[in-house]
């Protein structure tokens, strides 16, 4: 596949970033600075980042709870994610909902809700309109082990096959869907068999490797985007937390959880960076400079901004008059448009103004 | 289309013609909506006339039609989603109440989604075929819910439906579609009704009806009976939407008539009945002369023996029965 040195250096400064940003997250709500329910991922960076980087402009994810990485990638602002975590009024949904609940379809992010497996459909929905305008896009949709047991996510995989829709569903198999193990989940060796019964190409890869997401997931966006009706990836990882933050998953044997710490995306990657040459001791030291200060500032600018105010509460039920663009066609960020931007704050939907000293520190480590 | 009159079903056809010829970016999905032209017939001559992309004969999965049309609402389309009969919309439950209905609250994204199908009963259709879904979705912020019950009304409010940015479900009677009675002639121009607009279809100052969708015949049909043989006004107010409500109308006809009846064709308990009792309770209890009376379904599945429905359904004669208690009181 040979992948540019900025390309893998940009994919280890994602899984770094999403690492770092959930690591934050997990000793923010330690310090009860988090009200609700915390759901992080590690042990996913390299499916969610290595599968998102395979996208282009045009093109859409689906993304679900455990893919902070897919969101970095996409070019969502950590501020923005910050101020969701903490319920902040400026947030993307203005304190009324949390976690990863975000989106923005111009830059092709479709909102997830926390009902696993709905968001499939969605996904065909957006694949059915690039089909629908002669697009040569593509929707990647994730969703988790236990979702492929909802109606949905058998609904969706029928629908996008007899359609022929440019749709990669991305199953990111961590082995527990809260306690439950896949063997009380499903009855078929590799969740990728799932695709044949829909008529579709389906592989089963090892969802911590993260060239190896890229390469499996790169094939399958490549059959979706000719044409060729949609594709299934399943990326076999593991989940060595909880399934929230508030659950100790004793219920894993602790010589599995061990087995897996051992095969972490992050430093495999990193060893494998290392042994090429690409990734020195110097530029890690930057790259570990900027996570922290995209980090540090998020939480900054999270804690400094605004709680929503009690009586906004009942605002913006019903979206207003007006005409709507079709995304993704020029003139679509017209702000004459009802969905040009996010219409209840006259702004973009999930991004915030970065501030210079960050982006400029990215833009130091990527010329490097 | 002017000069002839049509029927409920046909003003239905003509408005999702009309809103797929103004608009590309309106179009139709559903079971058998296609080469069939509906179990109805209400899409009839579309697929011929729009093509394949823009009338979609869908697999039997109303979580992936109903998903399908808010993920292409998202992106800018205005899709129109039907259910063959409305009862099947429990199986797009959650599109609805947890993807489409909170959307724009919460992340500010518009959802220009119609979900549309044959609800109602009174045509043996028994427990699966006859429901009148309306108070679940009433109870739910962020969608409207419209229930037209004249061929005018059917076009108009379909094609405000259709021109809305928010998830409107909107329900079609199914024993209205044919009733040679309600053929009516058309405006040739382009009209709309306004979502949130309630109609008097009788005036009158001795009572006021609240009713809706096909039970709006049957209250005029013991309206007329009341003023013929009780010499009662009765004013029968038509809701045409139940989100929202149109709580000016309904509160300038109470506060004149001082006695309401309120009918529907759905069930009593949690019905749009009791919400529309205690707004009146809570806001005219002082102007009102009488209790607030319901006739509505009782609490019990929809029944398929003719007896049976006979028993079930409101109808004139129950509707002349309660009005007449409450002119009383």
């Amino acid at each position: 596949m040979g992948l540019e040195r900025a390309t893998l250096l940009q994919i280890y400064r994602s899984m770094r970033l999403t690492r770092a940003l959930e690591d934050r997250i997990r000793t923010l709500f330690l310090q009860g600075r988090i009200v609700g329910g915390v759901y992080t991922a590690q042990g996913h960076e390299a499916t969610t980042v290595g599968a998102a980087m395979t996208l282009h402009d045009g093109d859409c994810i689906v993304p679900q709870h455990r893919d902070l990485g897919m969101h970095l990638v996409r070019g969502v602002n950590p501020r923005a994610i910050m101020c969701q975590w903490l319920a902040r009024g400026n947030s993307p949904t203005l304190g009324r909902d949390g976690q990863l609940h975000i989106g923005d379809m111009h830059h092709g992010i479709v909102p997830m809700i926390s009902i696993l497996g709905e968001s499939l459909p969605i996904a065909c929905g957006v694949a059915l309109t690039m089909k629908m305008r002669k697009r040569s896009t593509v929707v990647l949709a994730s969703c988790g082990d236990g979702a492929t047991s909802t109606g949905p996510f058998h609904e969706a995989l029928n629908f996008a096959s007899v359609q022929k829709l440019p749709l990669v569903f991305l199953i990111e198999n961590n082995a527990y869907a809260y306690s439950t193990p896949n063997s009380r989940q499903y009855a078929i060796p590799d969740l990728s068999l799932r695709a044949s019964a829909y008529g579709m190409p389906g592989e089963s890869v090892d969802g911590n490797d993260v060239l190896a997401v890229y390469g499996t997931v790169e094939q399958a966006v490549e059959h979706a985007r000719s044409g060729q009706g949609p594709a299934l990836v399943e990326c076999k990882t593991f989940r060595v937390r909880g399934h929230s933050e508030a659950d100790k998953a004793d219920y894993v044997p602790e010589e599995l959880r061990r087995a897996w710490l051992t095969k972490d995306p992050l430093q495999r990657f990193e060893n494998y960076l290392q042994q090429e040459g690409i990734l020195t001791s110097a530029l890690q030291e930057d790259i570990s400079h900027y996570v922290k200060a995209v980090v540090d500032d998020a939480v900054h600018y999270a804690e400094t901004s605004p709680a929503p105010e009690g009586a906004t509460v009942a605002q913006y039920v019903y979206a207003p008059d007006g005409p709507l663009a079709i995304i993704g066609e020029p003139g679509a960020l017209d702000p004459r448009y009802v969905n040009a931007h996010d219409s209840r704050t006259g702004q973009p939907f999930n991004t915030m103004p970065p501030t210079n000293n960050v982006y400029e520190a990215e833009e130091a480590t990527g010329r490097r | 289309m002017s000069n002839k009159k049509v029927t409920y079903l046909e003003a239905i056809s003509q408005a999702i013609r009309e809103e797929m010829l103004r608009d590309e970016a309106v179009f139709l999905l559903g079971e058998d909506v296609g080469t069939y032209g509906g179990a109805f017939k209400v899409s009839a001559g579309l697929l011929e006339e729009f093509g394949t992309e823009r009338v979609i004969d869908t697999p039997m999965a109303e979580a992936a039609i109903i998903g399908s049309a808010i993920g292409s609402a998202l992106m800018g389309l205005r899709p129109i989603a039907e259910m063959q009969f409305i009862d099947f919309i429990t199986c797009g439950f959650d599109q609805i109440i947890n993807m489409a209905s909170k959307m724009y609250w919460r992340v500010g994204m518009p959802v220009p989604i119609v979900v549309r199908g044959p609800s109602g009963g009174g045509t043996k259709g028994g427990p699966f075929h006859s429901s009148s879904p309306e108070s679940w979705f009433f109870h739910t912020p962020g969608i409207k819910v419209v229930v037209p019950s004249t061929a005018y009304d059917a076009k108009g409010l379909l094609k405000a439906a259709i021109r809305d940015n928010n998830p409107v479900l909107y329900l079609e009677h199914k024993l209205l579609y044919r009733q040679p009675e309600l053929r009516e002639e058309l405006p040739a121009d382009d009209y709309i009704v306004p979502i949130g607009k309630a109609i008097v279809r009788r005036e009158g100052e001795d009572m006021t009806i609240l009713t809706y969708g096909a039970m709006v015949h049957q209250c005029l049909r013991a309206a007329q009976v009341l003023e013929q043989h009780d010499d009662l006004e009765v004013e029968v107010l038509d809701l045409r939407s139940l989100s929202p409500l149109d709580r000016d109308a309904i509160m300038e006809s109470v506060k004149r008539t001082n006695k309401v009846l309120i009918v529907h064709e759905d069930t009593l308990t949690g019905g749009i009945g009791a919400e529309l009792s205690a707004m009146l309770a809570e806001e005219l209890f002082e102007y009102l002369d009488g209790p607030i009376t319901r006739v509505a379904a009782p609490d019990v599945p929809f029944p398929y023996a003719p007896l049976l429905e006979e028993a079930y359904l409101p109808n004139a004669e129950k509707i002349l029965s309660a009005a007449r208690e409450l002119a009383a009181y």
